[in-house]
């Protein structure tokens, strides 16, 4: 119906448009707003999914670049396009914006303002997927701050201002080092433009990258530091992690949702699509912090989890757990330091394809967890692990799917989780031992923090809590919130094909080309002659 | 040898023939002062409304200057100098009298919607703010040491007097005493920084003096010898005059009282048309010292690294400070105090990438850019700066209080207000798609290329950086009362009529935002007036 590129524009915009007439909306009029912000999101996830059909497999590649000139004096384009690795983080965030404007249903205070803001959401994250200019992706990146902190801060729980202006503060801050990073691969570019000003294309940044002679070590060291620093923080790892219990627990369910179902992919994307491609000297004279900033994150936030009574921060200690592993995926890339060329590059690659598995497994299985904690909100008003119990007689139907999405998040095989676990986790072998032995540990002490949750909450004779009289069996659209989570859960864990059919050949391409860029930048003096001893 | 009289003859030929055609829009503006004191004191045309007429006014200039920025631009005039080299006529001063007029006009505009002043004092508030215009337009074009002095003098003499504009209130009269005081000691100090570079060089005249400079600047001896401590101590005495205009620390005291004690409209004005006034003569002022001598360039560079640790400082200390202040206005001042810092950033970076050992073709091309940037930086300013002083005026006029507590619950009382405001403030944190982003980008690239002359320059861009994050305390602190903070039980109902005010207020936040999302088109026009400026062509 439409070309690749268009259809990339709309899935930008889509939202911003039904927002815009969200403005002229009567206030009374909830019930269409809803509606019509159901059909927005829907259509775009709809688009989405149309996209993935418009894309070949085969070549791992950029494809469908639209470039159109913005600020020409300063080389900046409007330059979007895909490929597999953001098609897939498209496809997942249309589909968890659906699945939480579902379960935003239950919002009443402000609800146009509420909708506007959320579309305003969709539109800035898409545009971090699919931006390939880097001033463009930093607006799409920074565009995501205002609807968030709106939405945390008037929309949240008791300590909701906290919460907003840390998590406001935190990412401001990640962003600011980023601009500096992008001025300074700008200023580097600038001899190689052919017109002396530099360049924000990510694509030819990478390239100049990759031939290693274009940008310094120092450069690629320092800018390396600055963009990890502001990706660390959105996706976050230990330990920039400290604004995400108090975003999560203070945020709205379906709010939590998107924040840790696609912002925090937000992280893992950026480091995967910037970071390391700019900077792959730096990313491999980092590696080893990088693993241990990953394990470290895995079990601390394992145990943080462990340690929580509040449900809600329980499920946002266990993101942090969860997203260690990404960063361990990505970052196992190591180097002999006998000829100086990678060593095991294959599990390198599988280290990375299952730290992006790990990203859509837990862009499912985490919305599914904060979904499950709501619905049991809603009805009683607490969260406290300790007065729960017995719901499994209560609720049934809603007792099973916590339990499926539960175990999704624990890493059981057939279940979503599992994969993206196992690969790193054995990539990790590779590159160091005893980080692989530690991040393994991870698993049984998150087998540990949920089977206790779940006991705690589903199991036991009886209900322990205030409100015993509220507890009523689903409603049928938290039904299809729940089933909505569960097939995905389902289908990642037996066929995880869907996922590494589009991500395999763009990350085998990244990882030829991150090895030639590190291969090819002149290593400063004194590691060259560590390395011929 | 010509004798008196062909020089009388040649000096009033060049008067009527040119120099009066390129002066055109301050005597249009002198003029519409004229005719609203006269309208005062004949009781026929008393009816006429003082403001309609301060609005015609505003509008011929905007529109004469906006001719003379067209054909300029165009080609179809050049750049020269007129009142015999007192004034400058080109591309970088016609842009800022274009853009002093654009801002009275909707300076007037506000005015006539709040209601202040009242319609006895009509004609005094206009005659004081059209002729501080007319001031900032000859700072803005001054090319003589002395237009530089009488432009600054004509700005701050009806500043004072609005500042205490409210008559009968304590504040305010304490507001203005405090400015005047203050302000009557930077230009005694300023003069005096005239008259010894005068005294040395032999002249007044902004182009000749670099020359001069050289001619008497002492070779390889620094600043041990007395002609060259001379020389930066008068340069210095002139920054201080220029510093107190910006509000730059340590000469920025009087900015918050004054606020404060003045009229929200007022303090607008002054936040905004003052600095840029005050920019395109520092700017000026700085070009001053192009020349071809080493001496005099390394003076010129030392001054432009000790600009770039005041605009760290003053931008540190304006939003450190911002932070403790309840009231609006106070607040705003603090918030200008540290956009003043930006903008002196990038008046630094150009003089430090001017002035440097390495400068070439390279350096020309980067000093450009810092141009450039702060041009845009002003422009999107002069919006969003405006929008916020406006909206406390707007909001002031319904709740009568200028607190911040007092703005508690106001987002669904008067929604307009508080999006336009919301822009505004995104766009001074410098959060895009705001302007205020793209200008802050502008700045810290200019500053960034100034680091591979200057160490010193990392610890600015540094401060720039993190006092991006710093800002966003305070500002955030007016969108939380706006929007998260509960309304008050009993508190005043606020309703608004929409058309005019909310019209208004969409007409300067809507700008905030469409800057910074095409830019484009402003940046290469820009990019031309720094060219020309620069370089001549």
């Amino acid at each position: 119906m439409f070309s690749p590129e268009v259809l990339s524009n709309l899935i930008i915009f889509v939202p911003t448009i039904f927002a815009f007439f969200l403005i002229f909306a009567d206030t009374k009029a909830t019930e269409f707003m809803r509606v019509w912000t159901l059909v927005g999101t829907a259509i775009t996830f709809a688009l989405s999914v149309a996209l993935l059909g418009t894309y070949t497999p085969a070549d791992g590649g950029i494809q469908q670049v639209v470039a159109k000139e913005w600020i020409s004096s300063w080389n900046i384009y409007y330059r979007i396009g895909y490929d597999g690795i953001s098609l897939t983080l498209v496809v997942l965030t249309g589909f968890v914006f659906m699945v939480s404007m579902l379960a935003s249903w239950g919002i009443e205070k402000h609800v146009k303002g509420y909708l506007i803001l959320f579309l305003i959401l969709e539109t800035g994250v898409m545009g971090v997927f699919f931006a390939l200019d880097f001033f463009l992706f930093y607006v799409f990146w920074e565009v995501m701050l205002l609807p968030m902190y709106f939405l945390i801060g008037i929309w949240g729980g008791p300590r909701r201002e906290y919460a907003a202006i840390k998590f406001f503060l935190y990412t401001l801050f990640g962003g600011v080092l980023m601009l500096i990073a992008m001025l300074m691969y700008f200023f580097a570019s600038a001899s190689m433009t052919g017109n002396g000003i530099g360049s924000f294309n990510l694509l030819d940044l990478a390239k100049w990258a990759a031939q290693g002679n274009v940008f310094s070590p120092g450069l690629q060291v320092a800018g390396f530091i600055l963009l990890f620093i502001g990706f660390a923080i959105k996706v976050p790892t230990f330990p920039f992690h400290t604004w995400l219990p108090d975003a999560h627990v203070e945020a709205p369910t379906p709010i939590s949702m998107i924040l840790a179902g696609v912002l925090l992919k937000l992280g893992g994307y950026g480091i995967i699509r910037v970071a390391y491609p700019l900077c792959p000297y730096g990313a491999q004279y980092a590696s080893y912090a990088l693993v241990a900033i990953g394990v470290v994150s895995i079990v601390y936030g394992a145990f943080a989890a462990l340690a929580q009574t509040d449900f809600k921060r329980m499920v946002a200690y266990s993101s942090v757990s969860h997203m260690g592993y990404v960063l361990v995926g990505i970052a196992v890339w190591k180097i002999s330091e006998v000829t100086g060329a990678a060593e095991g590059r294959d599990y390198w690659l599988m280290g990375m394809s299952g730290a992006m598995f790990q990203m859509i497994a837990h862009g499912v299985s985490s919305p599914g967890m904060f979904f499950c904690v709501g619905v049991i909100y809603d009805r009683v008003h607490h969260r406290d692990l300790n007065q729960f119990g017995g719901l499994t007689g209560l609720m049934p139907r809603y007792s099973g799917m916590a339990a499926v999405i539960f175990f999704a998040g624990l890493g059981l095989p057939g279940l979503c989780g599992f994969i993206g676990e196992v690969f790193v986790v054995l990539s990790a072998w590779n590159y160091s031992k005893t980080l692989a032995i530690v991040s393994a540990s991870g698993v049984i002490l998150t087998a540990g923090y949920i089977l206790w949750a779940l006991q705690r909450v589903y199991l036991g004779p009886e209900y322990k809590g205030p409100h015993p009289e509220a507890i009523t069996p689903m409603t049928s659209r938290e039904q299809a919130i729940g089933w909505a989570l569960i097939v995905p859960c389902f289908a990642l864990g037996v066929y995880p094909n869907f996922v590494f059919d589009y991500t395999d050949k763009p990350m085998a391409k990244l990882v030829r080309s991150l090895d030639d860029g590190y291969q090819n930048t002149p290593k400063p003096h004194s590691e060259l002659q560590t390395t011929q001893k | 040898m010509h004798d008196i009289g062909s020089l009388v003859v040649h000096m009033l030929d060049e008067t009527t023939k040119t120099s009066v055609r390129l002066f055109a829009p301050e005597l249009v503006l002198s003029g519409t002062i004229v005719v609203m004191l006269l309208c005062r004191i004949l009781p026929v045309v008393w009816r006429v409304p003082t403001q309609w007429i301060a609005l015609a006014g505003a509008f011929s200039a905007f529109a004469l200057t906006l001719c003379q920025f067209d054909s300029l631009v165009g080609g179809a005039a050049r750049a020269e100098s007129f009142f015999t080299g007192l004034l400058m006529f080109d591309q970088f001063s016609t842009f800022f009298r274009m853009f002093l007029s654009l801002f009275l006009i909707l300076t007037i505009t506000l005015t006539v919607l709040t209601g202040i002043p009242d319609r006895e004092d009509g004609p005094d508030f206009y005659t004081l703010l059209i002729g501080a215009t007319i001031g900032l337009m000859i700072m803005a074009s001054a090319n003589h040491l002395l237009m530089l002095f009488i432009g600054v003098e004509m700005t701050s003499v009806p500043s004072y007097a609005m500042v205490g504009f409210l008559k009968g209130r304590k504040k305010s009269s304490e507001a203005a005493l405090k400015y005047v005081v203050y302000g009557a000691g930077a230009a005694g100090v300023m003069l005096y920084g005239i008259s010894l570079l005068a005294g040395l060089t032999g002249t007044g005249s902004l182009p000749e003096m670099a020359e001069r400079l050289s001619m008497i600047v002492a070779q390889g001896k620094g600043i041990s010898d007395p002609t060259n401590r001379t020389i930066v101590l008068a340069s210095l005495m002139v920054l201080v005059g220029l510093a107190f205009k910006l509000s730059v620390f340590p000469f920025h005291f009087w900015c918050p009282d004054a606020f404060e004690g003045a009229a929200a409209e007022v303090a607008g004005f002054l936040s905004v048309a003052s600095k840029a006034g005050a920019f395109a003569l520092l700017v000026r002022f700085g070009l001053a010292f192009s020349g071809h001598s080493k001496e005099v360039s390394s003076i010129a560079f030392a001054l432009g690294i000790g600009l770039g640790v005041l605009g760290a400082a003053t931008a540190t200390f304006g939003n450190l400070s911002a932070y403790g202040q309840s009231n609006m206005k106070r607040l705003l001042a603090y918030s200008t105090i540290a956009h003043a810092g930006y903008m002196l950033m990038s008046v630094s970076a150009l003089m430090v990438l001017r002035f440097s050992k390495y400068a070439g073709a390279e350096a020309d091309a980067a000093s450009l850019s810092c141009i450039e940037g702060l041009m845009y930086y002003l422009f999107v300013y002069l919006f969003m700066n405006l929008g916020a002083f406006a909206i406390v005026a707007l909001i002031r006029n319904q709740i009568f209080s200028e607190e911040l507590d007092d703005y508690n619950g106001l987002g669904t009382q008067c929604p307009v207000l508080c999006f336009g405001m919301t822009i505004c403030v995104f766009s001074l944190i410098g959060l895009p798609p705001m302007g205020g982003f793209f200008a802050k980008f502008a700045i810290f690239y200019s500053v960034f290329k100034a680091t591979s002359v200057h160490w010193v320059m990392w610890f600015v861009l540094g401060a720039g950086a993190i006092n991006t994050v710093f800002s966003l305390f305070y500002y955030i602190r007016i969108l939380k009362a706006m929007y998260i903070k509960p309304r008050p039980e009993g508190a005043r109902k606020v309703n608004y009529d929409l058309m005019p005010v909310g019209l208004f207020v969409l007409m300067i936040c809507l700008p905030v935002l469409g800057l910074g999302l095409f830019p484009a088109r402003f940046t290469e026009t820009f990019h031309h007036v720094a060219s020309v400026l620069l370089t001549g062509r």
